[in-house]
Formats: structure tokens, C-alpha cells, sequence
């Protein structure tokens, strides 16, 4: 009776010792996320109530986590009198995990859930959000819902009829070339599976290259693999996890790691060597259009875009800012950073990124999603080709059809910044 | 079932079926306007009524990629109507049970615009060209959500019975 981590985890959620693939539970849920998409799910939950004579009032506001990140500040009346409801709604329900737009406490829900210790290994977690999967970094099962399935969390507390999902295992092994990250690890990974390889599976990593990656990098990859339809990325808690919660989330209560058993049944098992992975780029219009950075050197970029819940933390900002400290974004490119939370927004000022990055030319916008999915800032213009650190390249991603996205590493999208076309920053510097 | 009114390639995003810079706007009556906002001809010929309810778009596979907006669903179901594709992306498909959006999956669908389709059993008949294809069915799990008219009765259902009333 060999399990799986979310095997494991969706069996203790639904009180069970066992569970199989393709069983149908109703998981307990331990974290429920939304950022400003709560509008919506307030007024689906709020249509669930209509008619039975019961007070509308959350299972569990405690495991209830509400962040704006999308449209922060707000740049509408629309979205400004969303949030006033959304604030309204949270005092009311008394809802505590509740992030507005507010220093330290401001930044990307997949920021703040494992900045701030709401996640912690075993967890099932669901989030409005595709990018839910990020979670799985730190030994979660984290997932993406709609509106109307979390307004039924709110309700009941629990999925309604989920099917146990298969489980790819990816084993990464080797070492890092100079300037190649968990970033290009993922989108090579994502070319291999194609955009629908995981479609309702999840994907559970494993080797000592995961092993010996922070917490940082892991978000990289579980957030992003549900661009190969994955429900979800997960990381098997480790050492690492309980380093992250204790030093950088500050959790002091107990941690209880959940591993899979070492003979749980896989549907498929991929093994990578990262030793000789080169930096990596996913071209227009499809995250699984991935190349060599090398195919694609010289494309001129108009928007190099640094942040998101992907490549918006400490670490992608201190790369970008060492290889642009004392030197100029080149004329005629925009370069826009955007870190991913307050808390990483001021460590970066302190430790002297932003001055860095500033005087080289480059815009430090809000912590938020910033241009990623073209609803709030650095939308492009008809013609023009953005290089971003962020996780999507569908057309009309960054608020314009007649445009192009192409994703890659900080350190690729930095290299580019510099030349303003698409560099290799391995080339010509060994 | 009615005629095809359009046809998409693979890997329709969220973004195509309903783009990002109108997702302040949730509500399902207010979202149908901006369906497939960015491929004109389709917004158009939908906003201006000329589509009757349960006419057909055909897509490739993996459509609904991307976000888990449920905007993408509510703004089709607006028009009731009816997807079919090679395979639908998790989220889409969850979201489109939750909200009753009407999904067929059909990995080996032919057919062009102007076409007369129908449901017969577990086949989709292309009542113009006489072919039948094969549909894959739903989840089964998900039946009892469907059965309900949706994800919101459903979980009206299953609090009424946790609350004993």
C-alpha cells in the first residue's frame, strides 16, 4: 500500500489510512486563498446561502487568507470599490490572514502565503489562482480553483468529489552551469511534457539537484508547473522546508514532514541532468514553445520585465542588480522590476539592489503582479516584444494581441536588458 | 444541439476567452460582452445576438489553458454555449461543471462551420458530413454536481443536510 505525497496528504484530509488513484474524496482544507477574485467568490458564496434562512458565515476565517496583488494600487473605480467590498467583507467575516496594500504586509499572495509560515508540509491547500501550484515548494498540496468552487469551501470547508491524481516523478540531478537556474530547469521541463503533458496530474520532484535548491527556486518550479498542466508541483518536505519556516517565516510551532513512501507507483518517470542544461527561453505564444536562449539571440526587446511570483524574490532581484551594478540598460529598452512582496521590496532597498538596478536604468515599481497578465501596468504596445521573468506568454498576455512575450531567467532577462536584444549572458564572458 | 459557429486552433488561453484586462469585471451577467474580446469577428457576431443558445465552437486541445478565471466559463455560459475540444485544460473543465457551462470532450471531432452537429448517447454526430465521434465522458465524480444544475445548489444541498434543516 505504497503512497505518494498527495497521496498521503489527501488520505490524512480525508480521514482515510489509504487512498488510490482515481478514489473520489472531500478533502478537508487546511488554506483557502484568493486575491482580489474574492469579489467574485463573495458573491457566489453569498448565493449559496439565499433561501436556506442561515447566516452567511465562513467555515473557518482562520484558514481563510485574502491578498491583493492583482491591482495594487488600484488603478480603477471598478477595482477600488472591489476592494472597499472586499476589505468590508473581510471585518465582518473576521478573516486575519487579509493582506492590504500596506508595507511589510503587501506583495503577491504566492509570496506572502510562504513568507508569512500559512503553509506547511502536508497541507492541502486551494487558492483562486492557477498559480496556487507554487505552494507545493514547501511539501503542500496546492492547487488552483474557481470563484464558485471556493465560495463552496468557504462554505463546507472541504473539495467536494476530487479524484486522487496521478503523479509524474521528475528526479533532477547534477549541477548548475554558471547562469542557469530552477527557472531554466522548469521551462526545459515544460518543452519535454508540452503545455497539456500533466494535464491532471500532479508532478513530484526528487535528486539531489532538488534537494540541494532553497525554497526560493522550488517556488520557481512548483509554481510553474502548472504550465504543463499539472494540478499541482510538489517538493517533499525537507530540511529545507523547516529552514525556510523557522528562519525566513519565523514558525516557531511544531512541523511534521510528509515524504512519499520510496516505492509509490509513478504513471510516469522523467530524469533530468541539469549539468548540461543551458539557459532556456519559452517563445511566443505558448510556454511550451521552448528553445535555447541561443536559437533566439538578437531579437530586439522593447520591455525587460523582472518579478512576479515566479522570479520576483531576493535572490532574482540580487542576480539582476550584479550583473546591471555600474552598467546602463540600453537605450530604447524599458527595464520594470517588480518584487515580489514588501518584505522583499525593503531587504532589496537595504541591501542596495534597487539603487542598483535604479541607476542602471531600470523602473522599481509595487510589489504586485504587475504586467504579467495586463490588467494593471506595463502593458505593451502594438509590435513590441517584452523579455520577462514572469510564467505566461499566451497572446495578449501583457494586455496586447499585437505583441510578443518570451520568458527566461533573471539573468537572461538581465544580460538582455544590457544589450537590449535577447542575449546568452554565457556567451562571450567565460 | 445547432450548427458550428466557429472554429479555434490548440491551447485556447483564459486570456484569449476572456482577457485579463477585464477581469475587474466578475459578475456572470456583466462578463458575456467581453468574450473572446480579442478575436473581433467572434466578440461581434456574439454581442450582436446573432448565435442562437447551444450553437457549437469547436476547439483543438488543451483549451481553457491558463488561469483559473472563472470569468472564462461564465462569459461562454452567458450564450449557452456548447465547447467541444480535444481535451479541456483541468481548471476550465472544473470550472465549467461548477458553473454549467456545457463541455464536450472529443479527440477525433471533425467538422467546419456551418455544420450540423448533435449528441446521441456517448457520440457527436456530424449531422453534414455523417461521420460520429467518439466523446469521452466527464469525470464521474463530477456527475453529482452536474446532476445538481451546478457546484452552487449542490453545496446549497450539502449545507442544508450538514445543518440538519
Amino acid at each position: 500500500m505504497l503512497q505518494t505525497v498527495v497521496q498521503k496528504i489527501l488520505a490524512r484530509a480525508s480521514g482515510k489510512s489509504h487512498v488510490d488513484v482515481g478514489d473520489v474524496l472531500e478533502p478537508r482544507v487546511d488554506l483557502a486563498m484568493s486575491h482580489e477574485n474574492a469579489a467574485l467568490v463573495m458573491n457566489q458564496f453569498l448565493e449559496i446561502y439565499e433561501g436556506t434562512g442561515l447566516e452567511a458565515k465562513i467555515w473557518d476565517p482562520s484558514k481563510i487568507a485574502i491578498i491583493f496583488d492583482h491591482r495594487v494600487p488600484a488603478e480603477s473605480k471598478k477595482t477600488a470599490t472591489n476592494q472597499k467590498k472586499i476589505r468590508e467583507f473581510v471585518a465582518e467575516q473576521g478573516i486575519a490572514k487579509f493582506h492590504d496594500i500596506r508595507g511589510d504586509e503587501m506583495g503577491i499572495c504566492h509570496q506572502i502565503l510562504p513568507e508569512y509560515g500559512y503553509v506547511r508540509p502536508g497541507y492541502v491547500v486551494v487558492g483562486t489562482d492557477s498559480h496556487t501550484t507554487s505552494h507545493g515548494a514547501l511539501g503542500a498540496f496546492s492547487f488552483g480553483i474557481g470563484a464558485t468552487e471556493m465560495a463552496s469551501v468557504w462554505t463546507l470547508g472541504a473539495i467536494l468529489n476530487i479524484e486522487v491524481p496521478a503523479t509524474i516523478k521528475v528526479v533532477v540531478n547534477g549541477k548548475f552551469q554558471r547562469h542557469v537556474a530552477p527557472k531554466d530547469l522548469i521551462l526545459y521541463l515544460i518543452g519535454q511534457l508540452t503545455a497539456e503533458g500533466a494535464n491532471f496530474k500532479v508532478i513530484e520532484y526528487h535528486g539531489d539537484t532538488i534537494r540541494n535548491m532553497d525554497t526560493s527556486g522550488r517556488l520557481t518550479i512548483c509554481n510553474m508547473s502548472v504550465e504543463a498542466g499539472a494540478t499541482s508541483g510538489i517538493v517533499p518536505s525537507d530540511e529545507e522546508t523547516v529552514r525556510y519556516l523557522r528562519e525566513v517565516a519565523g514558525v516557531k510551532d511544531e512541523i511534521n514532514l510528509v515524504v512519499p513512501d520510496s516505492d509509490a507507483s509513478y504513471v510516469q518517470v522523467i530524469d533530468i541532468d541539469v549539468t548540461s542544461l543551458v539557459p532556456q527561453i519559452a517563445c511566443p505564444h505558448t510556454v511550451d514553445n521552448v528553445k535555447p536562449v541561443n536559437e533566439v539571440v538578437g531579437l530586439k526587446i522593447d520591455q525587460v520585465v523582472i518579478g512576479s511570483c515566479t522570479n520576483g524574490r531576493l535572490d532574482d532581484l540580487e542576480i539582476a542588480a550584479s550583473m546591471l551594478k555600474g552598467k546602463k540598460v540600453a537605450k530604447g529598452t524599458r527595464m520594470l522590476v517588480f518584487p515580489a512582496s514588501g518584505k522583499i521590496y525593503r531587504e532589496a532597498m537595504v541591501k542596495g539592489y534597487l539603487y542598483d538596478l535604479m541607476e542602471a536604468g531600470a523602473v522599481i515599481a509595487n510589489p504586485g503582479c504587475g504586467p504579467c497578465l495586463g490588467v494593471h501596468q506595463g502593458a505593451l504596445g502594438d509590435g513590441e516584444r517584452a523579455l520577462s521573468t514572469t510564467n505566461r506568454n499566451f497572446k495578449g498576455r501583457m494586455g496586447n494581441p499585437v505583441s510578443e512575450v518570451y520568458l527566461c531567467s533573471p539573468a537572461v532577462a538581465a544580460a538582455s536588458a544590457l544589450t537590449g536584444v535577447i542575449t546568452n549572458p554565457n556567451n562571450g564572458s567565460k | 444541439m445547432a450548427k458550428v459557429i466557429y472554429k479555434l486552433e490548440d491551447d485556447i488561453s483564459t486570456d484569449i476567452i476572456y482577457p485579463g484586462r477585464y477581469m475587474a469585471t466578475v459578475l456572470p451577467t456583466e462578463t458575456p460582452q467581453y468574450a473572446f474580446a480579442d478575436i473581433a469577428d467572434l466578440n461581434k457576431m456574439l454581442n450582436d445576438k446573432q448565435v442562437p443558445q447551444n450553437s457549437v465552437i469547436i476547439a483543438g486541445k488543451n483549451f481553457g489553458c491558463g488561469s483559473s478565471r472563472e470569468q472564462a466559463c461564465s462569459t461562454l455560459k452567458g450564450y449557452e454555449l456548447i465547447i467541444v475540444a480535444r481535451n479541456f485544460a483541468r481548471i476550465f473543465l472544473q470550472n465549467s461543471i461548477n458553473l454549467g457551462l456545457q463541455t464536450i470532450v472529443c479527440p477525433d471531432v471533425e467538422a467546419s462551420v456551418g455544420d450540423d452537429m448533435e449528441i446521441s448517447g456517448n457520440k457527436l454526430i456530424n449531422k453534414t458530413t455523417g461521420k460520429s465521434f467518439d466523446i469521452i465522458p466527464l469525470p464521474q465524480a463530477r456527475q453529482a454536481i452536474i446532476d445538481a444544475g451546478g457546484l452552487i445548489p449542490y453545496t446549497r444541498k450539502r449545507l442544508m443536510e450538514k445543518t440538519g434543516k
